[in-house]
């Protein structure tokens, strides 16, 4: 016989799984909410989208080449997604030679200061979207109307903090509010967190793949519902409604596809909710009674220093890990 | 204004007092007596805590060596006589003194020699390969060439060669640490006596197989056949197990048997070139091997040695 | 709708091609190779010389203690040699070797093919006529069936599962005995009922077999004894503690067996042997087994003498294709891929699967990104992402608090793993390790 046979240990199969596809079908599921996004804010988000996700494959492949003497990983479209969650994460309105400085901060020193994927312990869009919110507040914060006759420029959430503190009641700043508008983009906002429907499709679509578990998400956004909605009941002229919570900032952008990332997130069931419940609640904080609108990035960065520690003592447990049938 | 300074100052005086009071109890009552000896030993210890000691890393050599009178068991292999030595003499004890040892990889079935039969696709390390069958040859005690030793090595000194897909060994950065010879699953490096001028003749095979069964598997191999046990006057070379070993202490390096063994499995090294037949010319001659095989007390007294030993062995599996 | 066991477990694609494939009888090689390592334990040690006439169910290796089992010779002619010769990984080991003489059989062997119904024998003599017998585990397992039917004193056994679940792809061998030998089958569950004082057993199916499941109810109908459990399709649920948790929903403790759970799981095949061995005087000489391949000519489910090359297999199912890459002993998730077709058939044999070249090679392994994907697919529940990285570090004292020793090795983590990452390569090594550690602190 001529070719010769192949040995290996067992298993001789193997699943259609890749890295490349669980990322593919991320970015799939992002596609909706991107559609969106182009329809509301137009050219402007679309060119914000390809600089971030051009700058952060570049930056990616240049470090393997030149400073880590890698094999190129880029095949595994891990650099394209953090670029497109980096853009989801940034105003419409944002300078591009802003992007490009959000995109090395967050591939060179979010991912590959670490050695690259698997390594980071957080999650590298938000490194890059934190660093840009810390050092350049205003470009970051300053949305292009989408509408004309919306809130003008101001998040829901930075108009609901502004009113609150000088003094007005929830119900007075509730005018005008609509509900239906939020659920649909027409607000402001960076570009992956204003169109809470198209997210959740996607949400469903993750779901229905399998790329990701129910268990992070729906912490997250329980969490925050329960904890605001106490908040609304004790008194509903301070606190905002949760529905207005959940709705809005980027609570769901960031439950369903950050707070997911599975490198900078438990790796057990239990630990999943565990990790969940802790960003929902540190979100809620600085919501509520921090200086920042918002939280969740700030949230989801907390709690993932923390995953080493909840893998370390929140395993699954072992079948058989019971006590013997009495005879 | 000048009393709230006055208050801010004896406040943090006291409590710097205070807590100077409290530290100072605590490391009182907590103190650990260490012998000042250990830390000096260990800093004569050349630091690579590779383990080769036995003792887990420099530190615990360095307690060893001051906790106990008797340090005639224990040696620094990467140190050397030399560490020994210092150490011996900075805490009044006679230095245990070792030759200088070298990691030797006993296999020379490169891949011209030793035909591959199949190709093993599983995770690159020998370990995971030596517990799933017998390899890529028809050998199965050869090298692997997964590389375990390679990863095992603290000190560079050993490098897969692509050519023969052997290890190779830098005699230069060899600590002798033995680091390699426990990462093989296969039991092929042995740490030998480095030799005068680090001149060494051993034997490069580890097959047990009968003669011809090895040198089918590999050209290389040591076939058994006895002729440099029975060429070595100062009977350094035992055959057991169809392998042939040249006890290195008793081994005079006069090469008789390297130029006897007809499969080459006997190796010199570091030794000035032959003039009048250059070995490696000699090397692809292989007409000596067969007439070794069919030689025929070889095969007789390899049969009875293997029964013996099959037998052996299903009684030791009871 | 069926149940199935609750933790972990993985869907790879069925491919049974031979499922519709009635069993035929190989014809008889020249030579038969007969391993005396066959099985789980000590080798057996040999009773005959080299040039003794041998007949067909002749004993002609004993077992050489406690766990150990009987080999007797699947063929009538002459004992050539007593030597070692390559297994499948091309490892030496003993094997008597055979040249075929005729077809003569032993005295005493019942070859008809009537089924003989009803067992007067103790319990004890069950087992001991099963011990003779040489049967052993035919799932691929390979542990001496007489051992396992001596229920360790304090315990006794409540359930019998017969594992028909063949949760491997491409294998088909159990799935037709059963639709087969379904009448003899069911005589030999109620053997080793009998042997082990259980007054319930239960055969779990998986529903990608329902004509098997629907034969066997049919023959069932009228009676308590035997029911068919039908099982939704999920694999490693062959896996003996996962059938025990599917079939009656125990869980065996970790580092346990069955027993601990007061149930005993035999293969399909092994209740076969155990009928012939009880009811027609017929020692473990043949079995069945599934040659398999999406190139090959004809896949086959043959009945074929135990010592049989399997390269002969191969050859009367149409030849070895071209491109073949991989030739497996056993199933794509757990059997063992072979350097030697030469190699002869054994008794825990179940098949023999044929890869091309491009369905052979692993992926190249990537970086772990901390899916969790293993510790979802793992049906023990533990973290194949966290053992694989122990193991690869060499912390096999950690790995032992990690679970290492409770890995099946049944390859759910490897399957998924999005990285192609060898996970079970280097956990089996581990969990080997970890097995040594916890063996020296025993003793």
């Amino acid at each position: 016989m001529d070719n010769k046979l192949i040995v290996s240990p067992s298993p001789h199969v193997h699943g259609k799984l890749s890295t490349r596809r669980l990322m593919l079908d991320v970015l799939i599921a992002l596609l909706p909410a991107f559609a969106v996004t182009i329809f509301v804010y137009g050219i402007p988000a679309l060119m914000v989208t390809v600089v971030s996700i051009a700058s952060c494959v570049l930056f990616e492949s240049l470090i393997q080449r030149f400073l880590l003497k890698q094999r190129p990983t880029i095949g595994d479209l891990s650099a394209v997604l953090t670029g497109a969650l980096l853009a989801f994460n940034l105003p419409s309105s944002i300078p591009l030679w802003l992007v490009v400085i959000g995109a090395l901060v967050a591939i060179g020193i979010g991912k590959m200061s670490f050695g690259g994927i698997g390594r980071n312990p957080f999650n590298p869009a938000l490194v890059g979207r934190v660093f840009l919110l810390l050092s350049f507040p205003v470009a970051m914060t300053t949305f292009p109307s989408p509408t004309p006759d919306a809130m003008s420029g101001a998040t829901p959430l930075t108009f609901a903090k502004e009113a609150l503190k000088s003094g007005q009641s929830v119900s007075q700043l509730m005018d005008g509010v609509s509900y239906t508008d939020m659920l649909f983009g027409l607000k402001a906002g960076s570009l992956g967190e204003i169109a809470a429907l198209a997210l959740l499709i996607g949400f469903v679509y993750l779901l229905c793949r399998k790329v990701i578990t129910w268990h992070i998400p729906v912490a997250i956004l329980a969490t925050i519902a329960v904890f605001t909605g106490g908040l609304y009941l004790s008194d509903p002229e301070h606190y905002l409604s949760p529905i207005y919570q959940v709705l809005n900032g980027g609570a769901i952008l960031g439950a369903v596809y950050m707070a997911t990332d599975y490198v900078t997130s438990p790796m057990s069931k239990k630990g999943m909710i565990i990790y969940g419940i802790g960003i929902g609640l540190i979100t809620v904080f600085i919501r509520v009674w921090g200086a920042y609108p918002e939280g969740i990035s700030f949230a989801i960065l907390i709690m993932n220093a923390v995953v080493p520690l909840i893998d370390k003592y929140v395993r699954p447990t072992k079948f058989g890990a019971v006590k013997p049938v009495k005879q | 204004m000048s009393e709230t300074l006055l208050f801010t100052i004896l406040a943090l005086c006291a409590l710097g007092v205070l807590a100077a009071l409290i530290l100072y109890f605590v490391a009182q009552k907590f103190k650990v007596l260490e012998d000042p000896r250990i830390d000096n030993v260990e800093g004569i210890l050349p630091g690579a805590n590779c383990g080769g000691c036995g003792y887990p890393g420099c530190r615990g050599l360095a307690e060893a060596l001051v906790k106990n009178d008797d340090i005639s068991q224990m040696f620094c292999p990467v140190g050397g006589g030399a560490t020994m030595k210092a150490v011996a003499e900075y805490l009044g004890k006679s230095a245990p003194e070792k030759e200088p040892q070298v990691a030797e990889i006993r296999c020379n079935g490169s891949c011209d020699k030793r035909p591959r039969t199949n190709i093993y696709d599983g995770a690159s390390s020998c370990a995971v390969a030596a517990s799933l069958y017998a390899g890529e040859t028809g050998c199965s005690y050869g090298c692997l060439g997964c590389g375990d030793c390679v990863a095992a090595c603290n000190f560079g000194a050993l490098r897969m060669n692509p050519e023969t897909g052997l290890p190779e060994v830098d005699a230069e950065k060899c600590t002798a640490c033995g680091a390699c010879v426990r990462a093989c699953p296969r039991m092929i490096i042995e740490l030998r006596k480095k030799g005068p001028k680090n001149r060494r003749v051993y034997v490069s095979c580890v097959n047990k197989e009968k003669g011809a069964i090895a040198r089918k598997a590999c050209q290389a191999a040591c076939i058994a056949c006895g002729k440099c046990a029975k060429v070595c006057p100062f009977g350094a070379i035992v055959v057991e197990n169809n392998l042939a070993y040249i006890d290195s202490f008793k081994c005079k390096l006069c090469r008789k048997c390297v130029a006897e063994c007809p499969t080459h499995a006997i190796v010199e090294v570091n030794f000035p070139p032959k003039k009048e037949i250059p070995p490696v010319a000699e090397k692809k001659d292989a007409t000596d091997a067969k007439d070794a095989v069919v030689a025929p007390e070889t095969v007789i007294r390899n049969d009875n040695t293997s029964a013996a030993a099959m037998a052996g062995k299903i009684e030791n599996n009871d | 709708m069926g149940r199935t066991f609750r933790r972990g477990g993985i869907h790879p694609p069925d491919n049974k091609l031979s499922a519709g494939e009635a069993i035929k009888v190989m014809p008889l090689p020249e030579t038969v190779t007969v391993m005396l390592s066959q099985h789980i334990g000590a080798p057996s040690s040999p009773q005959v010389a080299k040039g003794d006439k041998v007949l067909a169910g002749q004993l002609i290796a004993s077992a050489s203690g406690f766990v150990s089992a009987n080999i007797h010779s699947p063929v009538s002619g002459t004992v050539t040699s007593i030597d070692s010769v390559p297994d499948a990984g091309g490892t030496r080991r003993p094997a008597i070797t055979i040249k075929v003489e005729g077809d003569e059989w032993a005295e005493g062997i019942d070859r008809s093919s009537d089924v003989r119904k009803g067992c007067s024998l103790t319990p004890s003599q069950i087992t001991e006529k099963i011990a003779a017998a040489g049967i052993v585990g035919m799932g691929g397992a390979t542990f001496p069936t007489h051992v396992k039917l001596s229920v360790p004193p304090g315990k006794c056994a409540e359930y019998l599962i017969i594992n028909g679940v063949e949760c491997e792809p491409y294998l088909t061998s159990d799935h037709r005995v059963m639709l087969e030998r379904g009448e003899e089958l069911l005589e030999g569950v109620r053997i080793l009922a009998k042997a082990l004082g259980v007054k319930h057993s239960y055969i779990g199916i998986e529903n990608n077999k329902r004509d098997a499941q629907k034969h066997l109810e049919g023959l069932l109908a009228g009676t308590t004894d035997i029911q068919v459990v039908p099982l939704k399709v999920q694999y490693p649920q062959g896996g003996e503690k996962q059938l025990i948790d599917a079939v009656v929903r125990r869980e065996v403790p970790s580092g346990g067996l069955p027993i601990d759970v007061a149930v005993v799981v035999q293969n399909v095949g092994t209740a076969l042997a155990v009928y012939e061995a009880v009811q027609k005087n017929k020692p473990l000489v043949e079995r069945v087994v599934t040659v398999t391949g999406k190139k090959l000519g004809r896949p086959s489910n043959l009945l074929v003498r135990i010592g049989t090359p399997v390269s002969a297999l191969i050859e009367y199912c149409g030849g070895m294709p071209d491109d073949t890459g991989k030739i497996i002993c056993g199933g794509p998730m757990m059997g063992r891929a072979m350097a030697n077709p030469d190699a002869p058939v054994t008794k825990g044999t179940s098949g023999i699967l044929l890869m091309s070249g491009s369905e052979s090679l692993r992926a190249p392994a990537a970086a772990c990104i901390r899916c969790g994907k293993c510790g979802g697919a793992c049906p023990m529940g533990l973290q194949p992402a966290m053992l694989y990285k122990l193991a690869r570090h060499k912390l096999f004292e950690r790995m032992e608090a990690f679970g290492a020793q409770d890995c099946i090795e049944c390859g759910s983590c490897s399957f998924t793993c999005p990285a192609s990452l060898p996970l079970l390569d280097y956990i089996r090594l581990g969990k080997g390790e970890v097995m040594k550690i916890m063996r020296a602190r025993k003793a």
